[in-house]
Parts: structure tokens; C-alpha cells; sequence
């Protein structure tokens, strides 16, 4: 892998971003009015709850891990969606640019951006709503490689689907996050699921990560915390592989059927 | 000589349409070898398979002696391109495109190849100005200095000139001539424009329906099948392509 040609994809979408500033602002704007918006919820809920229960840490910190690993998701899928808009395929696939430096250039500029995201995120959070994500503790480490992996793989996905389905199909990334929200147990522990959707919450990663962060938070240290942090890394990087097999897969496909050249009109 | 590219029996089919047809040619060291034909001839998907963009079905591509399925980043530092159809990210800049493309190159003294490439392209007053701001023949011109950014061995060449005036076709023309006269690069030109392709050109093949119809040199090549010109015998092979099979 050559670190100039990760740098060139990386530093291209840092070359949008100063020269568009509604770009900056759509990285920023969504995630500030969640937290604003659920700030807000949670204090109100505080209130009914006489502070008999943690609500600003436990929502409000279960919605900025949330945001996070979706910033990780769309930074990297916007940034291949950049590519597609300004049709610049095959000016990439003829260069010597190879499709694991491609990735690695999404990837990095998903990191740039999740890490900006999260950092916005966590300051307003603390001084409008005294929140305080260090009550984690250091698990939040584990947590947060945890939901980078798995919302890395989510957007590798979502650029493979695109990739071999054509521009039109770029709807798709938009809900994907939300959808999965339901069973990761964001906002409610996953066992006030049906049975059914229990089973689906077992494959999703991000689950363990929220059902572990609510049993920190609440006081008690999950007994079975180390296992579900390892279930998870473990089921985050088979996903990782997984959808790294797809990507190669589909640019293969492309490269069989000319679609790379005509892209845009798929 | 060593060819710098070679290709030896190109065959592209999607699904039952056989788009190129067992193609064999060669160019050498400071040749420019035009490709001609109608179009939906075979050209584009020609260039897109030596550009390791499309799989070819059958047959090989060697540059610079080596197997471009094999040894295809390699290769491809060594090799670029110019096409109409694809043009620089509108939303970068005339210098961030070719920072960019420099860095994917690995070209050394970036900075300096630049400045270089701005004042031979006649760019320099346009280094901040968007790609999607400028001309036709501004984006050309851009599109020429990233495909000579990584001094390439192989230059591919789509319709470089195709919706320019005449003064920038002519500005683009020597531009390229100049370049393969000082480093014997090798070209494979496509155009529709038969007075350049006898300006330029060393060689050319001209193809329909996939296969190569006629070769020779385009000064020459008329007169051997009772033409007057170039385009006259354009016309007669894309009309009647059965009568230059035999």
C-alpha cells in the first residue's frame, strides 16, 4: 500500500471541505441538533424522574456514541459518493491506485470526520447539559473501536451496494443507521424486544456496546462484560472482512462489464 | 525495438456482442499511432482494456514488455490518459486536481512538476480557478497536463481535441507532438478528425465492428485503395467494411 496515493484520496475530500463550507456544516449540523434535541428530552425526563435515575449519561451518551459510529458510516460513504458525482472513476481505476489505498483513503476521512463530529458532540453535550462522558470510564476505549469497526464496515457496505447498483441507489445509506438503531438497543435495553428481534440484536455489535455502557452507567458492572466486548470486536471484524470481500467482489463485477467507465448512467 | 505497448489477440465480448474482435497491434518508442473508425467501432472499449478499466474477454496487453494483468500498478505509473468522456473533478481546483493525481502518480518534486506543467499548458492564471469553471479548451488543456504529469512511457489519447476550435486543437497538437519528439513517449490517438490524424499520426488502424480493417501510414495509406484522402477512405471503409475485409 502506498501511503502517497491514501494521502491523495484523503486530502481531496479535505480540498472540498475548505472550498464548500455547507459541507463542514452538513458533518456538524445533524449531530449538533440531536444532541440539543435529546439534551433537552433528557432533562425533561430527569425532571419527572427526580433524579432517581442517570438520564443525561445514559441517553445523552448512548445518542453521541450513536452519532458516532453513524458519522463513520456517512463520512465514508459521502466521501465515495463525492467520486460519483464528479465522475471520477476512471481517472482513479486508470491511476495506479490500488482498491485497498482507495478504501483506506475513504477510511481515513471518515476517521477525520468522525473524530471532529464526536469532539463537537461531546462539548456541547458537557456545557449545556453537564455531561460527562468520562463516567464510562476507560471502556469507552473498547466501545469506541467497537462502533469505529462496525460503522467503517457499514459504509463500506453501503459504497459496495452503490457500486455495483449504480448512483441511484445512494438512498440506501441515508436509514441504515436508524434502522439498525432498533436493534442495538440505543435508546431501550434490548430486552424490552420481542423475542424475535432479540435474536437479530445478537449479530448487531453495536448492541453489546450499549447494553454494556447502560450497566456501567447504572451503577452495576455487567458480569459478563469482557465476553460481550469480545463477541462484539469479534463480530465487528468478520463483518469488516466481510464487506471488504463484497467491495473487491463488486469492483471485479464492474471491471468484467465495463461499468466503471459508464458508471454515471447505471 | 522493444514495443511499448503490445496487443496481441484483444477480444471483448458483452454477452453474445463481441465488441472487439481479436485486435493486434503494437506501438513502439516515440510512435503516434492513430486509432480510427465510425463510432461504436471498438475504439473506447480498446483503450478502456489497455487502461485496465474493462477485463478483456481473450487475448493480452504487454507494456514496456511486462503483462498488464499481472503486473498492472506497476504498468500503470508508467502509463496515462486524456479522454473527452473524462473530465478532472469540477470541484477541485486547476492545481488541487493535479496535486491530487500527482500524488496517486507518485510523482517526485510535486510541487515543481506543477508550476512546470501550469506554464507549459498556458494554466497559470487559472491554478485557482474550480476545473468546472473553465472552457472546453481549458479542461482539455488541464486534462493533457494530468496526463503528462508522471512523464508517462504510454499515453492514451481520446479524442483530446474532439469540440475544440481549430487554434486549441492546434495548441494541443503541438504541445504533443513537441512531447514525443523530446521523450520518445509512445501514443495511441483516437480521433474523428482525419486532417489530424495525418498531422500526427505515424501509423493508423482503423477499425469496425471490432476488428482492425486497414493499417498503414496515413500519408500513404489513400493512395493504396484509390482514395484521394484520409477521409474519403474512412467513409468508403465504414460504409462498405466487407469490401476491405477481403
Amino acid at each position: 500500500m502506498s501511503i502517497s496515493r491514501i494521502y491523495a484520496i484523503f486530502i481531496r475530500q479535505i480540498f472540498l471541505y475548505k472550498s464548500n463550507p455547507t459541507r463542514i456544516a452538513s458533518t456538524f449540523l445533524w449531530i449538533i441538533i440531536d444532541v440539543i434535541l435529546w439534551g433537552f428530552i433528557t432533562k425533561y425526563l430527569g425532571s419527572l424522574g427526580k433524579d432517581t435515575f442517570s438520564f443525561v449519561n445514559i441517553i445523552l451518551g448512548a445518542i453521541i456514541l450513536w452519532g458516532f459510529m453513524t458519522r463513520i458510516e456517512h463520512g465514508l460513504m459521502m466521501a465515495f459518493l463525492e467520486d460519483i458525482w464528479s465522475r471520477n472513476f476512471i481517472n482513479y481505476f486508470a491511476s495506479p491506485l490500488k482498491i485497498s489505498e482507495y478504501l483506506a483513503g475513504l477510511v481515513t476521512t471518515s476517521i477525520t470526520t468522525g473524530i471532529c463530529g464526536f469532539s463537537v458532540m461531546l462539548l456541547i453535550a458537557g456545557l449545556a447539559f453537564g455531561y460527562n462522558i468520562a463516567k464510562i470510564g476507560l471502556f469507552l476505549l473498547p466501545f469506541l473501536l467497537i462502533l469505529f469497526i462496525f460503522g467503517m464496515s457499514m459504509g463500506i457496505f453501503v459504497s459496495a451496494l452503490i457500486f455495483r447498483l449504480g448512483p441511484a441507489a445512494e438512498w440506501i445509506g441515508w436509514p441504515i443507521p436508524m434502522v439498525l438503531s432498533v436493534f442495538s438497543g440505543v435508546f431501550y435495553p434490548v430486552s424490552i424486544l420481542p423475542k424475535f428481534l432479540q435474536y437479530f440484536s445478537k449479530v448487531v455489535p453495536a448492541s453489546y456496546v450499549f447494553e454494556s455502557m447502560r450497566a456501567i452507567l447504572a451503577g452495576g458492572l455487567l458480569s459478563s462484560l469482557t465476553m460481550n466486548l469480545i463477541i462484539s470486536l469479534c463480530l465487528s471484524f468478520i463483518y469488516l472482512l466481510l464487506v471488504y470481500y463484497f467491495f473487491i467482489r463488486v469492483y471485479r463485477y464492474n471491471l468484467k462489464h465495463g461499468t466503471i467507465a459508464r458508471f454515471n448512467i447505471e | 525495438m522493444n514495443e511499448t505497448l503490445k496487443v496481441v489477440g484483444l477480444v471483448k465480448e458483452f454477452g453474445s456482442f463481441r465488441a472487439v474482435d481479436n485486435v493486434t497491434f503494437a506501438v513502439k518508442p516515440g510512435e503516434i499511432v492513430g486509432l480510427l473508425g465510425p463510432n461504436g467501432a471498438g475504439k473506447t472499449t480498446t483503450i478502456n482494456m489497455i487502461l485496465g478499466i474493462l477485463e478483456p474477454t481473450a487475448g493480452s496487453i504487454e507494456i514496456l514488455s511486462k503483462n498488464l494483468k499481472e503486473h498492472r500498478t506497476e504498468i500503470v505509473k508508467q502509463t496515462n490518459f486524456a479522454a473527452v468522456y473524462a473530465q478532472m473533478p469540477g470541484n477541485l481546483s486547476v492545481y488541487q486536481n493535479l496535486y491530487v493525481f500527482g500524488l496517486l502518480y507518485q510523482v517526485r518534486n510535486l510541487k515543481e512538476k506543477i508550476k512546470s506543467l501550469l506554464l507549459d499548458f498556458d494554466l497559470e492564471a487559472f491554478a485557482k480557478t474550480k476545473a468546472g469553471l473553465l472552457s472546453s479548451g481549458e479542461q482539455t488543456r488541464l486534462n493533457l497536463a494530468k496526463a503528462l504529469i508522471n512523464e508517462p512511457a504510454l499515453l492514451l489519447l481520446d479524442e483530446p481535441t474532439a469540440s475544440l476550435d481549430p487554434s486549441v486543437a492546434n495548441f494541443i497538437r503541438e504541445r504533443i507532438k513537441r512531447r514525443v519528439a523530446e521523450t520518445n513517449t509512445a501514443i495511441l490517438w483516437t480521433s474523428h478528425n482525419m486532417y489530424e490524424i495525418e498531422a500526427v499520426c505515424d501509423q493508423v488502424l482503423f477499425l469496425s465492428h471490432g476488428k482492425i480493417l486497414l493499417t498503414g501510414n496515413p500519408r500513404t495509406l489513400p493512395a493504396e485503395y484509390g482514395k484521394k484522402d484520409l477521409e474519403e477512405l474512412f467513409i468508403s471503409a465504414a460504409r462498405e467494411p466487407l469490401f476491405f475485409e477481403g
